[in-house]
């Protein structure tokens, strides 16, 4: 009969710090973090000393004074008397609005050549494959510049559209593509509800949102009547009238008027300028990443089963139906992450603005406020939190539909 | 009744027919057109639509290009030359080559020092891309850019050869030590580096670079498709094995070690390129000590090393996520310790997953290496969009220039994605 004894309780060696690995990790995680704290330590030293070897030291006054340059593509009111925080707001408005044009052209020009990729037709997808190829493998900054090449000097100056036999004409005499950018009819209210301009906007697309949900209710109480009675009530009437009477009414009370841009003297006045340098951008950031979802796209639909396909042409399924109700949904959830981070691209590189002068936030306050202050740290800081602001928001918001699309597993 | 049978059937065929041949609407040319190009209404529309995008495309390029000048010494005399007649000039890629690949500063007399740098590098790179030449091979690898770097940049070879040295040293140290634990040798190779470079700067005199052999060359006389080149390799090279580093780390159970790790990928992820190198240019100046003048080109290749590796080790985060809980499980059963368990069995499986994603990074990243021209650095871009097209005489000669660029970009990234195709199909080692 054996007796158990407990084993001698070792006691503690320094050694052990090292070889064990009960406490190893420990001291790995303290070298590490003495390691980091030094190095910031050591680097935020030198940054004070530098600062204070040139005078200065970190403020942020800097955002509350004049600006003193002008911003020629603007969402909101602004001029140079303005504050530097102002031309910032500006650069973050006009960042949004590339980014989001260009994921939404990426998003249609994406999944159109993703689809023909996986065509029967050889030649379609032939081509489709060599706009992939050609896209993906030459940097975005050259297609930047090589749009807006096209766009500055390419086409003709205003002062082409003149005489009686001009050189260049307007399309429909309603679109005018210029050297200085494209003018279109601006839409105008002339008699907006509660007085301003931006109101009436604003209520516009509220009405947009609730006729959004409206068409959501109507579809839902489609499918729960498709289920009671097994007949699908035609409803595509009213979605249509649901998405345009309202939309129709409101702008009828508000007098929508065309505002059409008309050559005045040396250039063109009235209607809505998209400068040359935000076509540039949002078209170059759209074929480019397109390209990218195109692949994706292709990826998503090839990772589901051909079985899936055939099963449900044996139900009965025509092409179309299949493609909307078994395949789509089921490659979305292969899409989808993908498509997020390809927006999370778009929206960074539309930094790449800086490069053909359009003032995003990385030309207004990463570029000429950068300049005439020399707040660089400051500047810098601000750029990058905006940045990460955005992509963390983006990657949230995706997240979020993405959970909802995603396998539900029990 | 037994013979009922005979009697209702006249005749039962007992050979088989010879199959006869398809009709001639499905085999051959036609039968492969009208299945490929026109089945259907909206097939044929396609095919049409299709045609008539490639003539218009051809139309255009084709005599372009078959019409193009490549001897005149500017635009004004190329368009004489051209008199009206549909054309390129390419005589502007042919009079300032050596500026859009060496730069507008780099000594015409030492060309041949990055041309020579840039056969050894397909030299140096072989025994990596083809694994089944000699291991032998890759001491070249290792030597490449200490050879590299003096080729390039010029100055006393003592510089070069100190630093192999430490390395040399430092490897030595940690053959010597990891015998009996993985920390002391990885800590003590640091440790005998770090003093065999301290003690060999006092050793070179200071006035060492102005009489070397090869003419020292400042960074910033580097230019052109050489730059984009040199910061493509440099910073793939580097961060590799740093973007394994950050994986591990954030696959760690060491919770400080792996939050090090999480903000500072998701940190570096959440931000463009521009601002790491509005960073590089104006900012990272401030965190050097005071009156130490670091090269610009070393500040921008340390910004894009940090910004690749966090997206490579992204990727072989998944790779190693990827890797089934099996193998981790195999290797702690042989007792084996953790960076044994790491380098023997799960990294070589988790890199294999891994390698598309990795060239990804590293065709994405060669193609951001022209976004140093926003920051003033002639590469390829910022020669053409600066001098080359700033100069009288070829003000005006976009399609051409551009297109150089854009084909040449498009050979190397091509070129790197067919390759990674290839050595997926040469390592796919599971059945099928």
């Amino acid at each position: 009969m054996t007796t158990m004894t407990d084993p001698p309780q070792e006691s503690f060696r320094l050694s052990m710090l090292l070889n064990d690995t009960r406490y190893r990790s420990y001291t790995f995680q303290f070298i590490a973090l003495l390691a980091l704290v030094a190095s910031i330590a050591y680097l935020m030293s030198n940054m004070f000393a530098n600062l204070r070897e040139q005078g200065l030291f970190l403020s942020w006054a800097f955002l509350g004074e004049p600006a003193g340059y002008d911003i020629n593509q603007r969402l909101i009111e602004y001029d140079s008397q303005m504050t530097h925080w102002r031309a910032t707001v500006v650069g973050v408005l006009n960042t949004l609005l590339v980014a989001f044009l260009a994921c939404v052209t990426a998003t249609v020009l994406g999944v159109i050549a993703g689809v023909l990729r996986l065509s029967n037709n050889w030649l379609v997808s032939k081509l489709m494959s060599a706009y992939v190829e050609a896209f993906r493998n030459v940097p975005v900054l050259i297609w930047i510049i090589i749009i807006f090449t096209v766009m500055t000097a390419v086409m003709p100056a205003p002062r082409a559209f003149r005489g009686d036999e001009p050189d260049a004409t307007m399309l429909l005499n309603l679109f005018a593509f210029t050297n200085r950018g494209i003018y279109i009819p601006a839409p105008v209210l002339s008699a907006p509800l509660m007085g301003s301009a931006a109101m009436g906007w604003l209520l516009i697309v509220v009405g947009l949102v609730g006729s959004f949900f409206g068409a959501r209710a109507l579809g839902t109480w489609a499918a729960a009547k498709q289920e009671a009675t097994g007949d699908r009530p035609k409803t595509w009437y009213i979605t249509l009238a649901i998405w345009f009477v309202p939309l129709i009414v409101l702008l009828t009370i508000m007098g929508l008027t065309w505002n059409i841009p008309e050559l005045k003297g040396f250039n063109f006045a009235g209607g809505l300028n998209i400068r040359g340098s935000l076509i540039a951008l949002w078209f170059a950031l759209a074929i480019y990443t397109g390209a990218f979802i195109a692949e994706n796209v292709r990826a998503g639909i090839q990772a589901i089963s051909k079985g899936q396909t055939e099963a449900a042409a044996s139900l009965g399924l025509r092409s179309g139906r299949i493609m909307n109700l078994v395949v789509l949904p089921q490659a979305l959830r292969v899409i989808i992450p993908p498509l997020i981070s390809q927006y999370l691209n778009i929206t960074k590189n539309s930094s790449l603005a800086i490069a053909v002068g359009y003032m995003d936030i990385t030309g207004t306050l990463g570029g000429i406020t950068l300049n005439q202050t020399g707040r660089a740290i400051e500047c810098v800081l601000l750029l990058m939190l905006f940045y990460l602001t955005i992509s963390l928001l983006i990657s949230a918001v995706m997240n979020v539909y993405n959970n909802s699309v995603k396998l539900k597993e029990r | 009744m037994s013979d009922t049978h005979a009697q209702t059937v006249a005749f039962v065929r007992d050979t088989q027919l010879p199959p006869s041949p398809p009709p001639a609407s499905e085999v051959g040319l036609v039968g492969w057109l009208r299945a490929n190009l026109f089945n259907g209404v909206w097939g044929t529309l396609l095919t049409l639509v299709s045609l008539y995008a490639i003539y218009a495309i051809l139309a255009g390029v084709l005599p372009w290009i078959f019409n193009g000048v490549w001897t005149t010494k500017s635009l004004a005399e190329c368009r004489e030359v051209l008199d009206g007649v549909r054309g390129g000039c390419f005589s502007v890629l042919t009079e300032r080559i050596n500026q859009l690949l060496y730069g507008f500063k780099y000594p015409a007399a030492e060309y041949w020092r990055p041309n020579l740098a840039l056969l050894l590098l397909f030299a140096a790179i072989l025994p990596v891309l083809m694994y089944t030449l000699p291991r032998k091979l890759l001491i070249i690898t290792a030597l490449y850019p200490f050879v590299a770097y003096w080729l390039i940049w010029g100055g006393t070879i003592a510089t070069p050869i100190l630093v192999l040295v430490g390395f040399v040293i430092g490897y030595l140290v940690f053959q010597r030590l990891s015998t009996s634990s993985f920390a002391a040798g990885f800590f003590g190779a640091i440790i005998a580096a770090v003093v065999i470079w301290t003690a060999g700067g006092w050793l070179i005199p200071d006035g060492a670079n102005a009489n070397a052999w090869l003419r020292p060359v400042p960074s910033r006389d580097l230019g052109g498709f050489m730059l984009n080149m040199m910061l493509g390799v440099t910073c793939v090279s580097l961060s590799v094995p740093l973007g394994i580093v950050l994986a591990l780390g954030r696959q760690s159970d060491m919770p400080i070690i792996k939050w090090i790790c999480v903000v500072f990928i998701e940190f570096v992820r959440g931000v463009p390129l521009i601002t790491l190198l509005f960073v590089a240019s104006v900012m990272l100046a401030y965190f050097f000590p005071p009156d130490s003048n670091v090269d610009l080109f070393l500040r921008v290749v340390i910004m894009i090393t940090m910004f690749s590796a966090a997206y490579i080790a992204e990727v072989i985060r998944g790779g190693l996520a990827a890797l089934p809980r099996g193998q981790y499980e195999a290797a702690d059963s042989l007792g084996l310790d953790y960076p044994q368990a790491m380098r023997l069995i799960i990294l070589p499986q988790a890199l294999k997953i891994s390698i598309p994603g990795i060239v990804n990074v590293a065709v994405g990243l060669f193609k951001d290496t022209t976004l140093v021209s926003v920051i003033s650095m002639f590469d390829l871009v910022g020669m053409i969009r600066g001098p080359i097209l700033a100069a009288q005489e070829w003000n005006g000669v976009y399609w051409e220039l551009l297109g150089f660029a854009a084909v040449l970009f498009f050979v190397v990234c091509y070129g790197i994605s067919q390759y990674s195709q290839w050595l997926e199909r040469q390592l796919a080692t599971e059945h099928r």
